[in-house]
């Protein structure tokens, strides 16, 4: 996988991971052209269009379009999967998530993201995997929240 | 995401971890192996050590992205590849133990058993597989059984099954399995889900050229595809459906193109009109149904047909001797309703200009002849010629074409001669020049002009890019030609009173190849068992001693010839270069063929003589022959 790009139906970026070293003007410009295309498909045409030298495979959930570009001899039918199985990530962490699940807690968002994919391809085939290695994570910011409320305590006794 | 040089440091460090016991560490290491040597290629020796145990894994993440860094350095290096062949075996355990056990919660989904290292382990095996005999078997049974057993109701088990008969295909599998795999294609196309539909047109795509029969047969579900709304999918069953198009099939393949022409977005009829008039070009059962395609494709595109497309269809026309008449009569009763569309226009001035005198004398056979007069015709001439509609092109087609009828009209001439002298002070410089000369031709040479204007011979069809002339106009040569691939056989020098429309010949100025004025005639130097070898010649302007032969091996069997070795021997007065051939292949059916350069020398003007040695594989034995050439035109060694 090349990128992926979370974007709400107005054209609002919620998230973007890119897995090739890209200058900013060309991600914005790349940006730019994707949600423009990929808005302007009707509901009825297929998940996959060609663009550039991409496939580009996106599904949208509600209000939210997740677009992903593959190369050539990436399978689109199994990146479909993938797509669907990070919302399930994110649909079991935040919750029955929404889009405001994603943007006001966009950090989590990436860090889910970055425990399922790494470089482009899945690093972790199993959900329960993923969602522990998270769970442990969580675990150390509160303690560390934790400690640094307790020292602040100790320090203005 | 790091550079180059980050990599280089830190693969030290990444090929250590990859041996940690902490699986979490093990597939992050192994993913980080994959973007180092994506980077660095070169450092992939240093993690094949690691590799070795990789495969042993019982972690489902850290096997997939283990089997993530072995197709990576398959991808890149041959001898790794030839180095993991041996793990096929393994990867066909892993994969059947995946399809045979039982429900597993971690990795399900929709009742498969973690499918994306199934489909990662495919793809992996479908590099190991490639031109591969032992590993391909290996792997027939599992990629069978894959095939049969998974469940087909959701988009996951589909995405197997895609990158099944993709490994399938690429591999060197048995028939049967081929088969297989194309009907697992066909079945794709039916599925509701446009997704799939998609991704079978794609792939049927790939596979036409190798499992044409096959693919056959789900012809009409493809043809169907045509009528999808999406039009990604339109596109593709397109591009298949004129891949399909056979003899056999081509009435009702073209009935349903022509229907497809009809109402597709814009952005296709270009693509699709040419699309058809290859398929017509090279399937047409009667020359009467080709002209009615032909009619019909630029009565309902006529505005998208491709430029190129006109003087093909001219010369068509032209070739089609019995049906001037016929098809005269029809582009006449074509352009009276609607002069619009310019191909249709450009073609129809054409044929009028050409055939006029065959159109008032109502001579047609194949169909009611209509009363026309010669008024009439020079009344819709005329009518093109003034509208606002018409491009600058067609007017020139349609001013020459009056031309034309000065001769071939009995009662109007001074009608024409009125209009051409009109135009002779035409804003538009084209019509302008074609008007001057035309009266000058009424006016000084009309004791040529009878010649001048002489119905135009049959044109000798040189290659499938489109004939190539030579042409005189009242003194001015113009060298023209269509070829873009090495030199055309066989171009006779054209009869110097010959006139062809000057329009058509400036569409024909689009290559910087030109044929001498002169050209050395070229010759068939063996025929025989299916394949011919022409030989076109040129003489080299630096050196007049210098020949150059340029070879072109064509095969009319039905099945290819491979490896194919043209050597020749001349006398010892000569000297021979032969430079590398373009490949060794000769497609069976003509449908390409192979071109060599020979620089023969030939310093004491001596005529030349040349012995021919083929070798070739064909239908699956070794061919070879010896032959002399002895038929050289004078031209092109004295």
């Amino acid at each position: 996988m090349q990128f992926m790009l979370l974007f709400s139906r107005q054209g609002k970026l919620r998230l973007q991971k890119w897995y090739v070293p890209l200058s900013d003007k060309e991600k914005k410009k790349i940006t730019r052209e994707l949600v423009q295309t990929v808005l302007a498909r009707k509901p009825k045409m297929c998940s996959f269009l060609e663009w550039r030298d991409l496939k580009i495979v996106y599904k949208r959930y509600a209000s939210l379009y997740f677009c992903c570009a593959i190369e050539d001899q990436d399978n689109e039918l199994i990146t479909l999967e993938i797509i669907h199985r990070y919302v399930e990530l994110l649909d079991k962490y935040f919750g029955s998530v929404c889009e405001l699940d994603i943007i006001f807690n966009f950090e989590k968002a990436y860090f889910i993201l970055d425990e399922f994919l790494l470089g482009g391809e899945v690093q972790e085939t199993s959900k329960k995997n993923v969602l522990k290695a998270i769970e442990q994570a969580d675990l150390l910011q509160e303690v560390k929240t934790h400690r640094i409320k307790y020292e602040t305590i100790v320090f203005s006794l | 995401m790091g550079s180059s040089e980050m990599c280089r440091d830190l693969a030290g460090e990444v090929e250590k971890l990859l041996k940690t016991s902490n699986s979490y560490l093990r597939k992050k290491a192994a993913l980080c192996a994959v973007h180092v040597i994506r980077k660095v290629p070169e450092l992939m020796e240093m993690f094949l050590p690691a590799t070795k145990n990789l495969l042993n894994e019982k972690n489902h993440g850290v096997l997939h992205t283990s089997v993530v860094l072995l197709t990576e350095m398959c991808e890149r290096s041959p001898d790794m590849l030839a180095h993991f062949r041996k793990l096929v075996p393994q990867l066909v355990r892993i994969l059947k133990n995946l399809i045979m056990s039982g429900y597993s919660p971690e990795h399900d989904v929709s009742g498969i058993s973690d499918p994306f290292l199934q489909v990662r382990i495919l793809r992996l095996l479908r590099i190991l597989g490639r031109n591969d005999d032992d590993s391909s078997e290996a792997m027939n049974d599992i990629l069978a059984q894959v095939a049969t057993n998974t469940e087909t109701s959701k988009n996951v088990g589909n995405a197997i099954l895609y990158e099944t008969v993709l490994t399938i295909m690429d591999i060197k599998s048995e028939s049967g399995l081929r088969v297989l795999a194309i009907n697992i294609l066909g079945r794709f196309l039916l599925n509701n889900d446009k997704n799939i539909r998609y991704v079978a047109l794609t792939s049927l795509l790939k596979t036409v050229q190798t499992d044409h029969n096959a693919v056959q047969r789900h012809r009409s579900t493809i043809v169907d595809c045509l009528k999808d709304l999406d039009v990604s999918i339109k596109r593709r069953a397109m591009e298949l459906s004129f891949a399909l198009v056979n003899g056999n099939n081509v009435r009702g393949m073209m009935k349903e193109l022509l229907y497809f022409l009809d109402s597709c977005e814009p952005e296709f009829k270009a693509d699709c009109a040419s699309g058809i008039f290859l398929a017509a070009e090279k399937y047409a059962p009667s020359k009467r149904w080709h002209i009615d395609t032909i009619m019909r494709v630029l009565t309902t595109a006529g505005s998208y047909v491709r430029d190129d497309a006109v003087p093909n269809l001219i010369q068509l026309i032209t070739n089609s001797v019995e049906m001037h008449a016929y098809t005269v009569q029809r582009l006449y009763k074509a352009i009276l309703g609607d002069y619009s569309q310019q191909s249709l226009v450009q073609v129809a001035s054409w044929c009028i200009g050409e055939y006029g005198d065959l159109l008032v004398s109502g001579q047609c056979e194949e169909e009611e002849p209509i009363q026309v007069t010669e008024d009439e015709v020079l009344d819709i001439l005329e009518s093109v010629l003034i509208s606002n509609m018409s491009a600058s092109v067609t007017r020139g087609y349609a001013l020459t074409a009056i031309m034309k009828l000065s001769t071939r009209f009995t009662c109007t001439v001074n009608r024409i001669k009125k209009v051409v002298s009109i135009y002779g002070s035409s804003i538009d410089v084209e019509l302008q020049q074609r008007a001057v000369e035309y009266n000058a031709l009424f006016k000084k040479y009309d004791h040529m002009r009878p010649a001048l204007l002489e119905r135009m011979p049959v044109m000798e069809k040189v290659t499938t890019n489109g004939p190539a002339e030579i042409v005189q106009t009242n003194g001015e040569t113009e060298t023209a030609v269509l070829e873009t691939k090495p030199p055309p056989s066989g171009l006779q020098p054209a009869n110097q009173v010959t006139e062809t429309d000057p329009g058509v010949i400036s569409r024909f100025c689009r290559s910087a190849v030109s044929l001498f004025p002169a050209g050395i005639p070229s010759i068939t130097a063996y025929n025989k068992n299916g394949l011919k070898i022409d030989f076109t010649f040129e003489r080299s302007n630096t050196n007049p001693s210098v020949t150059v032969i340029t070879i072109q091996a064509s095969n009319s069997t039905e099945l290819d010839m491979t490896d194919f070795v043209f050597q020749a021997a001349v006398p010892k007065t000569f000297q021979l270069q032969l430079l590398s051939p373009s490949s060794s292949v000769i497609p069976a059916f003509n449908s390409g063929t192979i071109t060599q350069v020979i620089k023969v020398l030939n310093p004491q003007k001596q005529q030349l003589r040349m012995r021919i040695k083929l070798t070739y594989n064909h239908k699956g034995s070794a061919m070879q022959d010896l032959a002399e050439v002895n038929n050289f035109p004078p031209q092109s060694w004295q």
